[in-house]
């Protein structure tokens, strides 16, 4: 029988925001692209303490990941972060006192154009699970299968070259909430 | 008018259980899920192909030795009872999950974690900062030494008190099995006040946050033995490459 859930609570920050955690991509990377945005609540007002995960394919569609993303100084223990070589495909940064956040990763491959992100705050139980698409792929069975509305929430919209904004509403009606999602063991 | 701890307790009894093994989101005697739960329903996917049935891996550059042992992390010892806490993260299927990423935090004996957003007039220990970090061997067992957390206050209604609790984070071998919790001590009376650990409403589900006291663990003249195994749930891909039925 599966543990459950419980929140992540006000006080993680010692323990699991890291450095670089947002510096996805490899240093120096000229197809590194930037995705940020707000996280915000049922009254539309910035979630200062919600922590954000991401996890994606590389660009040649590999999904095995690296270890390294809190690589550590032997020294002292203290978090150096990535190398700046490998790509872990994983990210993971707190909201700051506006709510915000930023990531800089690469691209993700055409046939899983996205971000899985998972969010974790004070107030909630349970994380959720959501995707930052960054183009509006033609046939994703999940885009398809949502209300027009209801499917602009997962779209990272463009703001310039290589920069995005995905912005995540927690709570809200149809459609300003973000989409969230649940898995199921795959279908045979 | 700010509820006390009597009218929270008749709040959460009327709370029928649901069923679920995760706490609803919206949880109403937890005061905070208010705004902080979605209210449309989440859309389920149970596509093959989907990136969050991989996940992160982490390696022996992510941690060092030193990383689970809580009390020697400063140049003198911290003050409160020594304690262990170790188990074994497992799959739903009860397979050991290896080679990952376990994270804890807690608050320190007193009650009061390292974070200045906690204001709990009681001490904080300049030899405890209340952050671990394992990778599980090949059997999914984890093991951390500590010190036990002291309760503390918060301010969900009139004189609310916290459980002690040890914070944790885990990853599986699929982003679907991600999971953050909270560990709990057997035997304290505030369990059954604490509207975060009783937002599981199923009883069963809810003792399963909870640690044992082990007395084969506790090491003579040093520390007392918890133990406490960890079931990720969700899919991963892995269920395919197995050739279970699906």
């Amino acid at each position: 029988m599966s543990t459950p859930s419980q929140t992540v609570g006000p006080f993680y920050g010692y323990a699991l925001p890291f450095a670089k955690g947002g510096e996805i991509a490899p240093a120096g990377d000229p197809r590194t692209i930037t995705v940020h945005g707000v996280v915000r609540d049922g009254n539309g007002s910035p979630v200062p303490d919600a922590l954000l995960e991401f996890w994606q394919s590389a660009p040649d569609g590999s999904r095995t990941g690296a270890p390294g993303s809190l690589r550590r100084d032997p020294a002292d223990g203290a978090v150096l972060g990535r190398d700046g070589v490998a790509f872990t495909g994983f990210g993971r940064v707190a909201t700051d006192a506006d709510g915000r956040y930023a990531v800089r990763t690469l691209p993700p491959p055409a046939d899983a154009p996205y971000l899985a992100v998972v969010l974790f705050a004070r107030g909630l139980l349970h994380h959720l699970h959501t995707r930052a698409y960054l183009a509006d792929q033609e046939g994703d069975a999940l885009l398809a299968a949502l209300p027009e509305d209801r499917r602009a929430t997962l779209i990272a919209r463009q703001e310039r070259e290589g920069v995005y904004g995905f912005d995540i509403r927690i709570q809200g009606r149809a459609a300003e909430e973000t989409v969230f999602l649940e898995f199921h063991r795959p279908r045979g | 008018m700010t509820p006390d701890q009597n009218a929270i307790d008749a709040e959460m009894a009327a709370v029928r259980p649901d069923g679920g093994i995760h706490p609803r989101r919206g949880y109403g005697p937890y005061r905070s899920s208010a705004l902080r739960h979605p209210r449309q329903p989440l859309v389920v996917v149970e596509d093959p192909e989907s990136v969050e049935l991989t996940g992160p891996v982490f390696g022996v550059s992510d941690v060092t030795d030193l990383d689970a042992d809580l009390t020697r992390r400063h140049l003198g010892e911290p003050l409160g009872e020594r304690i262990t806490v170790s188990g074994r993260v497992l799959d739903r299927e009860g397979r050991p999950v290896t080679g990952q990423l376990v994270e804890i935090w807690q608050a320190n004996a007193s009650g009061r974690y390292a974070h200045q957003r906690d204001q709990h007039p009681a001490p904080l220990d300049p030899n405890f900062s209340g952050v671990g970090r394992c990778l599980t061997d090949d059997r999914g067992g984890y093991r951390f030494t500590t010190v036990k957390p002291g309760a503390y206050p918060w301010r969900n209604h009139r004189n609310a008190w916290r459980p002690a609790h040890i914070h944790f984070s885990l990853f599986g071998r699929a982003f679907a099995q991600r999971l953050v919790t909270q560990m709990y001590f057997p035997g304290d009376p505030l369990h059954a006040h604490d509207p975060i650990l009783r937002s599981v409403t199923d009883g069963s589900a809810r003792d399963r946050l909870v640690a044992s006291y082990v007395h084969e663990l506790s090491e003579p003249e040093v520390s007392l033995g918890y133990r406490w195994d960890i079931v990720l749930d969700g899919p991963s891909a892995t269920w395919a490459e197995k050739g279970e039925p699906r």
